[in-house]
């Protein structure tokens, strides 16, 4: 029993940096391409600097990589995860394909959540002499904050699933937890612990996010 | 502005509109919807470029600044919404800090300003209100406040009423004929209700089709209306919507007995007995249908719609005496 729990408690102590580290970079990666997306898209949309040839590009490349199945993403960015963290095994090196995987999910919902800002507010912002940053960072983000924590809520959820994916090919957590000892050394209980923490875990980001926005909705 | 054009695709929306707006007015510029007013704003507020044609503000052409002088001059125009346009994210204090924020204007002058600005709006104390536990004339104050908060030479006001109930546009519109007065302000208003030009603006013009059909001085125009768009805008004024209703349910049943006439007259002439002097020097008699005096800038405007009865010799004389003493005489079918 103590073994179950001590295993179970590292595997989900490693999956939760996992999904920390991943959530942040592909942050760092998805926001400035989901508002790029955005502010190059059709002037009808909220694009404020409308530039269709980059946005027709971009939106190509998002699209492809957001089709691109998980699993062989992650096996094609073996060598970049060994460039980066010196391994391709373990937490830290799934941290770089996750990242990567999920990023452009992150710019789409990023992209939608902005465009979901009222045009004619950013008109005004426009007509009151707001630089085309002054815009971004003081009118469109701020705008879409209920919906950009909403997109945040979801990419973290999505994180967890892919990261139990990652377990699948060597990269620790709970997946990893649930496959080796699960079911390669048939210990159902194993199994069900895994599975039953992560979807606590869901639930409990998937509350925590709804409440945060509809909080910040209440203020309005 | 000189010969302004704006087209979108096939359709021509801003058509060869040469306008000159004088300083330190309420200037109105009235149309339906798909007349090319919005263009029009969004032109002269420098939102969007010409396709062709020139703007200028005094004697500075600004339809062709660079990116940075652009920022800089919108900076100086104020520029309110029919859908307000409020930042939902900031409270009412904060949405009127917004443009001195951009502008780099130092914390605490923000703060003095703003609250200096709450009080010129009479939102003093709702400073912390969110955006959406304002009625609508409340939000249409906090963005005329946000509009002047940096001084602005200019305010356009694009159909800055229209979502207002009468009663909140007539304060409405009251606070901004006061702000006008006591901050020297230029202020052009883009409307579709004539009771907006009629209550606030010294200036008026009159657009259809994307171009000028009417241009001139509020009372002249009340006055002595030119086009059939005027006069129509002028024929669905509150007042003489129950004068438009009779007119149309008698439009058969008189028919027969002469034409309509639509009389229009101004200042001294609404007390005067004219009609009367006119009925006793000739042989006709007047029904009169419907009628009202209205306050146009300060002077009153009356209209009367009324058939004049009697023999066609006569009558005609009666319209040209009536004509004589300065009564504007429409009749119907004849103009219209």
């Amino acid at each position: 029993m103590n073994m179950l729990f001590s295993l179970v408690w590292n595997a989900t102590v490693e999956t939760l940096a996992m999904v920390f580290a991943s959530t942040l970079f592909s942050l760092v990666l998805g926001l400035p391409l989901g508002i790029l997306l955005c502010v190059t898209g059709p002037e009808a949309q909220g694009g404020i600097i409308p530039k269709p040839l980059l946005n027709n590009v971009l939106g190509r490349i998002v699209n492809v990589l957001r089709s691109f199945p998980f699993i062989i993403l992650m096996i094609l960015l073996f060598p970049l995860s060994r460039i980066i963290v010196g391994t391709s095994i373990g937490t830290t090196a799934t941290i770089v394909p996750l990242s990567i995987a999920a990023a452009p999910f992150v710019a789409r919902i990023i992209e939608t959540a902005v465009k979901e800002v009222d045009p004619g507010v950013i008109q005004a912002a426009r007509a009151m002499g707001s630089t085309t940053m002054q815009i971004i960072a003081k009118v469109l983000i701020p705008e879409a904050m209920p919906s950009l924590v909403s997109g945040v809520t979801l990419t973290i959820i999505n994180l967890i699933g892919y990261s139990a994916m990652a377990g699948a090919i060597g990269g620790g957590g709970l997946g990893d937890l649930a496959i080796r000892y699960g079911y390669q050394r048939f210990r159902p209980d194993v199994m069900l612990v895994s599975v039953i923490v992560i979807l606590v875990l869901v639930e409990v980001v998937q509350v925590v996010g709804n409440k945060i926005s509809a909080k910040m909705m209440a203020k309005r | 502005m000189r010969h302004l054009n704006r087209i979108y695709g096939d359709l021509h929306a801003v058509h060869e509109i040469s306008l000159d707006i004088p300083s330190n007015t309420i200037y109105g510029i009235i149309g339906k919807s798909g007349a090319g007013k919005s263009t029009l704003v969004r032109l002269i507020s420098l939102l969007e470029r010409p396709d062709g044609g020139e703007i200028f503000y005094d004697d500075r052409r600004v339809d062709n600044l660079p990116k940075e002088d652009l920022i800089a001059q919108r900076r100086k125009i104020g520029m309110i919404f029919q859908n307000f346009n409020l930042f939902s994210s900031r409270n009412a204090a904060e949405n009127i800090a917004y443009p001195l924020e951009i502008s780099g204007v130092p914390k605490h002058e923000i703060t003095e300003r703003v609250a200096e600005l709450l009080d010129l709006v009479g939102l003093s104390g709702r400073d912390k209100a969110p955006i959406s536990t304002l009625s609508g004339g409340q939000k249409q104050r906090v963005a005329i406040a946000r509009a002047l908060a940096n001084h602005p030479d200019i305010l356009f006001c694009d159909e800055a009423t229209s979502a207002l109930d009468p009663q909140t546009t007539r304060s409405i519109l009251t606070l901004l004929s006061d702000l006008q007065k006591k901050m020297n302000l230029s202020v052009v208003m883009i409307t579709h209700q004539m009771e907006v030009v009629r209550d606030a603006c010294e200036h008026v013009a009159v657009l259809e089709n994307g171009a000028v059909v009417e241009e001139g001085k509020v009372l002249d125009v009340f006055a002595a209306p030119a086009s059939a768009t005027t006069k129509d805008f002028l024929a669905n004024l509150a007042p003489l919507a129950e004068a438009d209703e009779v007119k149309k349910d008698d439009m058969v049943r008189w028919s027969d007995e002469g034409g309509r006439f639509t009389l229009r007259f101004r200042g001294d002439l609404t007390g005067e007995p004219v009609l009367s002097r006119v009925q006793k020097r000739y042989e006709v008699e007047f029904n009169i249908r419907a009628g009202g005096v209205q306050r146009v800038s300060g002077e009153d405007v009356g209209t009367l719609i009324c058939d004049i009865i009697g023999e066609p010799d006569e009558v005609d004389k009666a319209v040209a005496a009536l004509e004589l003493s300065g009564i504007l005489v429409e009749e119907e079918g004849r103009q219209l």
